[in-house]
């Protein structure tokens, strides 16, 4: 399953980055008479309500899709791994105040506050991007903050602060890289977690503004035309399902490579 | 027990606290002011202060704030700017219809769930096992704002056996519960099937099967007794997802709930309702939260609260 992730995950990057010079049509390209077209040889997603080619536009929401998962996953990995390393490592006042924001924050379930945030700051994709990486970190930093507990105790470290390290050197040489697989498990799920949150965004109108091609805006371009054209809500939700299905599938098999007791179950 | 009751409870206040204070500080997020937000780029510079009058934004920070949190204090969330409501009322008038549907999601879900993961167990690596578990991978992956239109093409529009939008009958409540449900129930029958097998393996149920108890007796009333409370622990905290998945799905099928509320005042701009709206999603989630904690001694006596 991991191996059927990585091809899925990677022809999706593939596709986002070469996106312009495979799309068949321009993704803006209208073709009024052809409108709600069913799918054909011609136009094998058929055509939106718009008389755009859906195909096109799918690849090219695959490229939103990506942007904005990898980014939010690097901002949230980023600022999680240097406050769970800090907090966890040095512990006192700090950790206190960050453990406090952290349980704050987890008390919005899912994606309640970047709804919030994208209702107050107005809806676009760079609000989107800083909303999902506003409540993305918490998870990031208390992973991290539990792992550096248990490997701050561990010989290697204790030995090399005895030998004088100083703190900066022992957490980014000997605490921090103990810490990076489960993050790359976290990562993986975490950025099947931005593409349906982006996706969720957009569907309620929150999201990336049309004419953008995003995946949750085309689905909820097609919600009004369920009865005449169902192509429209079809497709891109199963590029997302894909996508998200793929990188699940990454994410548990890392797990399970990671942690070998795991897949025994 | 009660001491531990307390301790949980008064860990609650700041968490509670916080959150209010986020759900107050969102109206002062908005870029530029907020009043000229709500009311629009046509409004009149008049009508913009009579607002900032009327929510209190003319006065201090911290009087704002004092004048929030004993208003929440009092049940007194503001009042609507598009309908002149009172919020509380306007959001207890939904509430039913959003506890309805998660009621229904979750019963559903656990109905489908469990006896999914104690098969997946009990058939642990075989082809059973693995269908159903890449069944509940395929439920977590598929998004609920896909699979509720896609259910309502195929029983809805092309078979035309429930009706797509609205509440009253239990019709109605088919299709959205069952979108709602599919995600948690594909957790749940991974969280069942892993914790099972984690019993399973366990000494007792050896022993009770060499005393000569049977498979079926030894794995439904010794290993999946144990094996129940990391699965609580998991239907309280995905109660939360559960809410939130509510606000699609009740946008999806029309639900009159209070996430459908929250998505019509987001695109009213009224910020009050929208605030309520959020305060009471969060505030829920942290009581489910508690409850389960608490629930955690009942079912298992080992836990001792110190």
């Amino acid at each position: 399953m991991i191996r059927l992730g990585a091809a899925i995950v990677s022809v999706t990057l593939l596709l986002a980055a070469f996106g312009p010079w495979v799309t068949p049509y321009d993704p803006s390209r209208q073709e009024l008479a052809l409108r709600l077209a069913r799918p054909s040889l011609a136009h094998p997603f058929g055509i939106d309500e718009l008389g755009r080619d859906i195909l096109s536009r799918v690849l090219a929401g695959a490229r939103i899709s990506l942007l904005v998962g990898l980014t939010v996953v690097s901002v949230s990995a980023a600022v999680g791994l240097a406050l769970g390393l800090v907090g966890g490592y040095f512990g006192g006042l700090l950790d206190e105040v960050i453990g406090r924001v952290v349980d704050v924050l987890l008390a919005f379930p899912g994606i309640l506050l970047a709804i919030a945030l994208v209702a107050v700051l107005g809806p676009s994709l760079v609000n989107v991007v800083l909303a999902l990486s506003v409540i993305g970190w918490v998870g990031y930093a208390r992973l991290v903050r539990g792992q550096v507990l248990r490997i701050r105790e561990l010989e290697h470290v204790q030995a090399a602060r005895a030998l004088g390290a100083r703190a900066p050197r022992v957490l980014l040489r000997h605490v921090l890289p103990g810490t990076l697989p489960s993050v790359l498990v976290q990562a993986t799920l975490g950025m099947a977690s931005a593409v349906i949150a982006e996706a969720a965004l957009s569907f309620l109108g929150l999201g990336v503004q049309p004419p953008t091609p995003s995946w949750g805006t085309m689905l909820n371009g097609g919600r009004t035309h369920l009865l005449d054209a169902p192509h429209l809500t079809v497709f891109p939700g199963l590029a997302i399902a894909v996508l998200v299905l793929a990188l699940n599938f990454l994410g548990d098999g890392l797990r399970d490579a990671i942690d070998p007791r795991r897949e025994r179950r | 027990m009660a001491r531990y009751l307390v301790r949980r409870l008064l860990l609650t206040v700041p968490v509670l606290v916080g959150v209010a204070t986020l759900v107050f500080s969102l109206i002062h997020l908005v870029p530029g002011d907020p009043a000229q937000a709500m009311l629009g780029e046509g409004a009149s510079p008049q009508d913009i202060a009579a607002l900032r009058t009327r929510l209190g934004l003319d006065r201090p920070l911290v009087v704002q704030y004092g004048g929030f949190i004993a208003g929440l204090a009092r049940g007194d969330l503001g009042v609507s700017l598009r309908t002149n409501e009172p919020v509380t009322s306007a959001i207890a008038e939904r509430m039913p219809a959003t506890f309805e549907l998660a009621f229904a999601a979750m019963v559903l879900a656990v109905a489908f769930a469990i006896p999914l993961g104690i098969v997946s167990a009990v058939r642990h690596r075989t082809r059973v096992d693995h269908a159903a578990m890449t069944l509940a991978l395929v439920g977590i992956s598929i998004p609920n704002f896909w699979l509720g239109p896609l259910l309502a093409i195929v029983f809805a529009v092309e078979l035309g056996w429930l009706p797509v939008s609205g509440r009253g009958t239990l019709a109605h409540l088919m299709l959205p519960a069952v979108t709602l449900a599919a995600a948690l129930a594909a957790i749940l029958a991974r969280m069942t099937r892993a914790s099972l097998l984690e019993e399973l393996s366990e000494l007792y149920v050896l022993a009770a099967r060499a005393r000569g108890t049977s498979r079926q007796r030894a794995v439904l009333r010794h290993a999946f007794r144990n094996s129940l409370i990391p699965v609580v622990t998991i239907i309280g905290l995905q109660f939360g997802a559960v809410l939130t998945g509510a606000i699609i799905t009740e946008t999806i099928f029309a639900w009159p709930g209070v996430g459908r509320l929250l998505i019509q005042s987001i695109s009213f701009r009224d910020y009050p309702l929208v605030q309520g709206c959020i305060l009471l999603i969060a505030a829920t989630y942290v009581a489910m939260n508690l409850l389960t904690d608490l629930l955690y001694g009942v079912l298992d006596p080992r836990i001792r609260y110190e």
